[in-house]
């Protein structure tokens, strides 16, 4: 494995003194997104800040959210909402966690098994409106009900997950209703593509590689990818027990710098060939390097052979500031979880938001670096150059009063 | 509730740990025991025994869907994952260091179900041991076989007898402060590399 190819030179100069450990304990679920603290564990990254990362792969989201809880793991690759209702003390007992820094943009897409696919596309499926899936599943949904067959079944990756709410987003969008139209089951990422083969489940949201692995082994088409649902939309974060952030500051600034530079350092097109390579690893995705690839490329499969689809935006990990953590991101998920009555209806999203979310802290790290950080911590999604690419034609303002 | 009373549900999809784990439940004399051994239509199951303990390997990535439901359904009484409670960080600390993960319903004495839980971890720590005894014997039959292989390289190219071969490699070990296998190890790579 090779080890230090990122890293011309050990420079420590740029923190505010030694970390206070020197090693870190992360967890991740073997999905690409993963990549910057596993490109950062192998290629010098965390070295050159003065770290050693020690990563465990986890097997589920529970998983991770119970290792971190009891201190097992200083802090792991996350779902931002998990973090949210870790916080808040739903689903579990309750742990303050903190968001410093976000891991990436975008990598879901929603896909069916290729039965509903035909079907989706006789109702009207066009692949230039990003909603026309909901609403010809709407159209299946009601052949169904008056055939008297059983509800169509969805799987999301976790509760309180992007994944949930985006579907539930897509489906309410083509006038469905989540909780009463369809069944939707919670299944860990690398089971989804086994779920949807044995027919146990007629359709997904997941994060890259899966969507792509199900459409290559022939069981499923991707109708929506996030980067067209809502462009730039938020993924995982960084997730870190709140007690450990606040007695190990300069450890966890030194693990932002090297994540973020990892991050960069990762979305160059010149090293996906090695991203792909360590990822494939058994330790870590353990399977096919080129999917991950063509997924790092943004070229998506399509059941005909040798068809594919290009979305350059599919997964960021670097650019248009995907690092960083905007609160106007937390304050959406919150509002998620009132709207899906997962939390008491008069949680303050703002307040939430501006707890978990620490844009503050990422600023601090990044300093030294030459990388740009916003100087806002909210922002409207689905504005400027990519306008309603917001579930539609929305635009979503966080109302917050610093926002 | 006496202890026999008390429905369980092991699911656990590897069978020696689960037999392990069914042995002790009913020597501890629970018998109301269930294995679930495959985890598809998981709801289905747990409805039909309406468990008053869950008991799930930690890894076990079905524990996401486990969770979900219990938030869900209106079918089956919820379970609330032990940890939960936090009282007992050591207990905590003992499960999650076996892999033991454990949920049980409202209204469960909290002494039975420690008794429980720690036996699960007693009997998960158990099969963990067995399992790197395993894995140790495999380790000691391939260093074995790389001995063998060193002797026969040396006995080929040197026209040392066995015991000789064996002396020399175990003389080279001494004298480095390395294990036998090690010194065989490299022997074996270097004559790979040069044939």
């Amino acid at each position: 494995m090779p080890d230090s190819l990122g890293v011309e030179e050990t420079d420590v100069t740029d923190t505010d003194g030694a970390p206070e450990v020197t090693t870190v304990h992360a967890g991740i679920i073997p999905l690409l997104d993963c990549a910057p603290l596993v490109v950062a564990a192998e290629f010098g990254f965390a070295e050159k800040h003065g770290l050693k990362l020690e990563l465990s792969r986890e097997q589920s989201w529970a998983s991770i959210r119970d290792k971190v809880t009891i201190g097992h793991l200083d802090c792991a690759h996350m779902l931002g909402p998990m973090v949210v209702a870790s916080t808040l003390g739903v689903g579990h007992v309750r742990t303050p966690l903190i968001a410093p820094m976000a891991l990436g943009l975008n990598g879901n897409a929603i896909t069916v098994s290729t039965t509903l696919f035909e079907r989706l596309q006789e109702k009207g499926l066009d692949d230039g409106d990003a909603l026309s899936g909901a609403r010809a599943l709407k159209q299946v949904i009601e052949d169904d009900r008056k055939a008297t067959r059983p509800p169509l079944t969805f799987g999301v990756v976790f509760p309180f997950s992007t994944h949930n709410y985006e579907l539930r987003g897509w489906l309410a969008g083509g006038g469905i209703n989540p909780d009463f139209d369809v069944r939707l089951v919670v299944i860990p990422p690398p089971l989804m593509v086994a779920n949807l083969d044995q027919g146990l489940i007629d359709g997904f949201c997941v994060g890259a590689p899966w969507n792509a692995v199900a459409v290559e082994a022939g069981v499923g088409e991707i109708v929506v990818t996030k980067s067209r649902l809502w462009h730039n939309g938020p993924e995982k974060v960084l997730g870190v027990r709140q007690p450990w952030a606040e007695a190990h500051p300069r450890t966890l600034k030194a693990l932002i710098r090297a994540l973020v530079e990892a991050a960069r350092w990762t979305e160059q097109p010149e090293n996906r060939g090695a991203v792909a390579e360590t990822l494939a690893d058994r330790a870590y995705l353990d399977m096919d390097s080129g999917v991950l690839m063509r997924n790092m490329a943004g070229t998506l499969p399509r059941s005909l052979p040798g068809s594919t689809v290009k979305d350059p935006d599919f997964i960021t990990f670097f650019r248009d500031h995907a690092t960083f953590p905007w609160r106007s991101h937390a304050a959406w998920f919150t509002e998620q979880m009132i709207r899906w009555r997962q939390i008491d209806q008069d949680t303050d999203p703002c307040a939430v938001a501006e707890r978990v979310y620490r844009p503050d802290i990422y600023r601090d790290a990044v300093r030294p670096l030459e990388i740009s950080a916003p100087a806002t911590d909210w922002k409207s999604e689905g504005t400027g150059p990519d306008h309603g690419r917001f579930f539609g034609n929305a635009v979503y303002e966080p109302n917050c009063p610093d926002a | 509730m006496s202890d026999s009373k008390i429905n369980i549900a092991v699911i656990d999809e590897d069978p020696v740990r689960a037999a392990i784990l069914m042995d002790g439940l009913a020597e501890a004399g629970h018998v109301n025991v269930v294995h679930i051994d495959n985890v598809d239509n998981l709801l289905k199951k747990i409805f039909a025994i309406d468990p008053d303990v869950i008991l799930i390997d930690l890894e076990n990535p079905s524990r996401d869907t486990l969770e979900q439901m219990f938030q869900v359904s209106r079918e089956v009484r919820r379970p609330t994952a032990v940890f939960v409670d936090e009282t007992d960080r050591a207990m905590t600390d003992a499960a999650i260091d076996a892999g033991v993960s454990a949920y049980i319903v409202d209204g469960l004495k909290k002494e039975r179900v420690n008794q429980i839980v720690d036996l699960t971890i007693s009997r998960f720590n158990a099969f963990n041991r067995l399992q790197n005894e395993l894995t140790e014997a495999k380790t000691a039959l391939s260093e074995r076989k790389i001995i063998e292989r060193a002797k026969g390289i040396l006995m080929r190219s040197r026209g040392m007898s066995e015991e000789e071969a064996y002396a020399a490699l175990r003389k080279t070990a001494m004298n480095e402060k390395k294990r036998i296998v090690d010194i065989a190890n490299s022997l074996v790579t270097a004559d790979r590399i040069a044939s």
